[in-house]
């Protein structure tokens, strides 16, 4: 066999794993959405879960993601900014850094459900917050906090170093100049690398588990008081999220609509998740033409 | 009197003059919103609580995952080794945890073997024989995909894989190599992006030098670019493998949760991951399953260390060459 005829097969081989890997893809992207699509209604969005009946939908579980989401988004960015900040401005190579350096690679490929486990241990039995929204937030920060930080590490490690020394010349404390200059120069692309996480925190569940809980109380959406353990704002209520709710009505559920409360949900995560992509790359692109005045 | 006199006339005078020096007490260093120091407290107060979490993290796991055998004698050798696991027996309980890990190994080995032909091939599609479409479709498609859920993929397994499984291989069609198909799908896009991105980072000095001496395009594949990125390569697999590993609602949804070792990848199974998911909810804190479980969890943390280590390995490796 000669050598084109070997580059000829080789590279054929290589087309088709392409192609599978699209073709694998697209399948089962179009069959969630197809399947799922038609399930969806306005009412299924509005309807609260029925434990056993058929026509039950998901509004309070669409609400907990949500809000779980915004909380976990509240404790993670302003802890993984700093972080961020720290391994990109202060961090002075040596062992602390590194050592720094390894506990966020640690913390990125933990598997979730340890995450979770350390979050029921520490968060709901110790700290005694109950399966509750504010436990599920927390144990989702752990997940979420290397994400934020490598963004933002990376984000200050693209600007470029005339600014600094810019704001360092202007006799600028260095925290000074981080903040004024630095930070929002290195916004954009922070913001972006934020809201990709957000679809990432927004489709996880087995974190989510033992630490935001199965079930949700009856939720009265025009109590909006949250101390009251019935309002969708309280803290420490427990929190059924759509993605945990997918898993627990197929191991579960014994309504008689699982298939379709299940593809419906899935339909609804994954169009939520892919709305956050395109979001976070439109953005991205508005603002980099912004900038660069194209 | 006098001498009294002048200590309070020499202090306000002192003070004044450390207030030049210094500029700022200490409290107003703290409160003032562009001090170098309020930032510094800010920042280094969040770096360290990165290593808070992993400390505590893995000391509370280690602690209670301990408690079995300190606690409740359970002999840490039969608990690795042991196959059966029936913690409802009544009379002589039996924790076996060996069915649990060689579960979650075998799912992890079959899933790497069947996402890597497929994830490397495609890198390779995208960074060296397709570039342009590479880079403007399946880059972003593949991006987005790894971020769909994880619950998604368990259930596209539920209702696509499962019955074809009991279709043409009989049984329920939950079973071992079912699993591994939904994890190898899931890992593929992570896989395949890291791949691609360790394979464009390969100079191309390196392709021109090897085009000149006259190779095809997949003798400059595979003796020189694979070879180049070759443990990037590797790091990109075996993350994937310590993703699969953790994996833990998709592979529970579709394995048929056996607790037993299977004969063929045809047998239902399970792994640590579904174990902890399906009876962690149910079981009081502190008796012996609970603490059989959390041991488990333990070592599933164990072993993820072993995969960050053999990354770091690899990088470093990488690194020196």
């Amino acid at each position: 066999m000669n050598s084109k005829m070997t580059n000829r097969i080789a590279l054929s081989v290589i087309i088709a794993c392409a192609a599978a890997m699209a073709a694998i893809l697209v399948s089962m992207l179009g069959y969630i959405l197809v399947q799922g699509v038609s399930s969806i209604s306005w009412h299924f969005l509005t309807t609260s879960a029925s434990p056993f009946l058929a026509g039950g939908g998901i509004k309070d579980q669409l609400w907990n993601s949500f809000y779980v989401l915004v909380i976990t988004m509240l404790l993670t960015v302003p802890i993984g900014v700093c972080g961020g900040i720290y391994l990109a401005e202060y961090a002075k190579p040596g062992r602390l850094t590194s050592f720094i350096r390894t506990c966020v690679e640690v913390l990125a490929s933990l598997p979730s459900i340890v995450v979770g486990m350390f979050g029921m241990l520490v968060f709901v039995n110790y700290f005694g917050f109950k399966y509750s929204v504010f436990s599920g937030a927390l144990a989702l920060t752990v997940f979420n906090l290397p994400v934020i930080v490598r963004v933002t590490e990376d984000g200050f490690h693209a600007l470029s170093r005339h600014q600094k020394e810019g704001g360092l010349a202007l006799g600028l404390t260095h925290w000074h100049t981080i903040k004024t200059i630095l930070l929002p120069a290195a916004f954009p692309s922070i913001l972006t690398g934020i809201i990709l996480s957000a679809g990432r925190v927004f489709g996880e569940s087995a974190a989510l588990l033992f630490t935001a809980g199965l079930s949700t109380p009856d939720l009265d959406f025009g109590n909006w008081n949250p101390a009251s353990p019935n309002s969708p704002l309280n803290l420490f209520r427990s929190a059924e999220t759509l993605s945990v709710h997918i898993w627990s009505v197929n191991t579960g559920g014994i309504m008689p609509d699982v298939q379709t409360i299940a593809n419906g949900s899935a339909a609804v995560l994954v169009i939520c998740v892919l709305l956050f992509n395109l979001f976070a790359r439109m953005l991205g692109k508005v603002i980099n033409q912004k900038f660069s005045g194209k | 009197m006098k001498i009294g006199k002048m200590v309070t006339d020499a202090a306000p005078a002192s003070s004044s003059r450390s207030k030049l020096i210094n500029e700022k007490g200490f409290f107003s260093r703290l409160t003032d919103r562009t001090s170098e120091s309020r930032g510094k407290l800010l920042i280094y107060g969040s770096a360290l609580l990165m290593i808070v979490a992993v400390t505590a993290i893995t000391l509370f796991l280690t602690v209670q995952g301990l408690r079995s055998f300190v606690v409740d004698r359970l002999n840490f050798w039969t608990f690795i080794t042991g196959t059966e696991w029936f913690p409802d027996r009544a009379e002589n309980p039996s924790f076996g945890a060996f069915p649990f890990i060689f579960g979650s190994m075998a799912v992890t080995f079959l899933a790497a073997l069947i996402a890597t032909p497929i994830a490397i091939g495609t890198a390779i599609f995208m960074a060296e024989i397709a570039k342009k479409w590479g880079a403007k479709i399946m880059q972003p498609v593949i991006e987005i995909l790894v971020g769909i859920p994880s619950v998604v993929y368990g259930l596209i397994g539920l209702s696509i894989i499962v019955p074809f499984m009991r279709q043409h291989f009989g049984g329920t069609g939950f079973n071992l190599i079912t699993g591994a198909i939904v994890v190898g799908i899931m890992i593929l896009p992570t896989v395949a992006s890291i791949a691609a991105d360790s394979i464009r980072a390969v100079p191309d000095s390196l392709r021109q030098a090897s085009y000149a001496i006259g190779a095809t395009k997949w003798q400059t594949i595979w003796r020189v670019v694979i070879p180049a990125a070759g443990s990037s390569l590797l790091t990109a697999i075996i993350l994937g493998m310590s993703r699969a590993f953790g994996e833990a609602l998709a592979v529970q949804m579709v394995i048929g949760n056996v607790g037993k070792i299977p004969t063929s990848i045809l047998d239902p199974s399970a792994t640590l991951t579904t174990i902890i998911t399906l009876s962690m909810g149910h079981t009081t804190t502190g008796s012996l399953l609970n603490d059989a479980l959390w041991s488990l969890g333990l070592i599933l943390l164990l072993i993820s260390y072993v995969f960050i280590v053999i990354i770091r390995f690899i990088g470093k490796r990488g690194e020196k060459r």
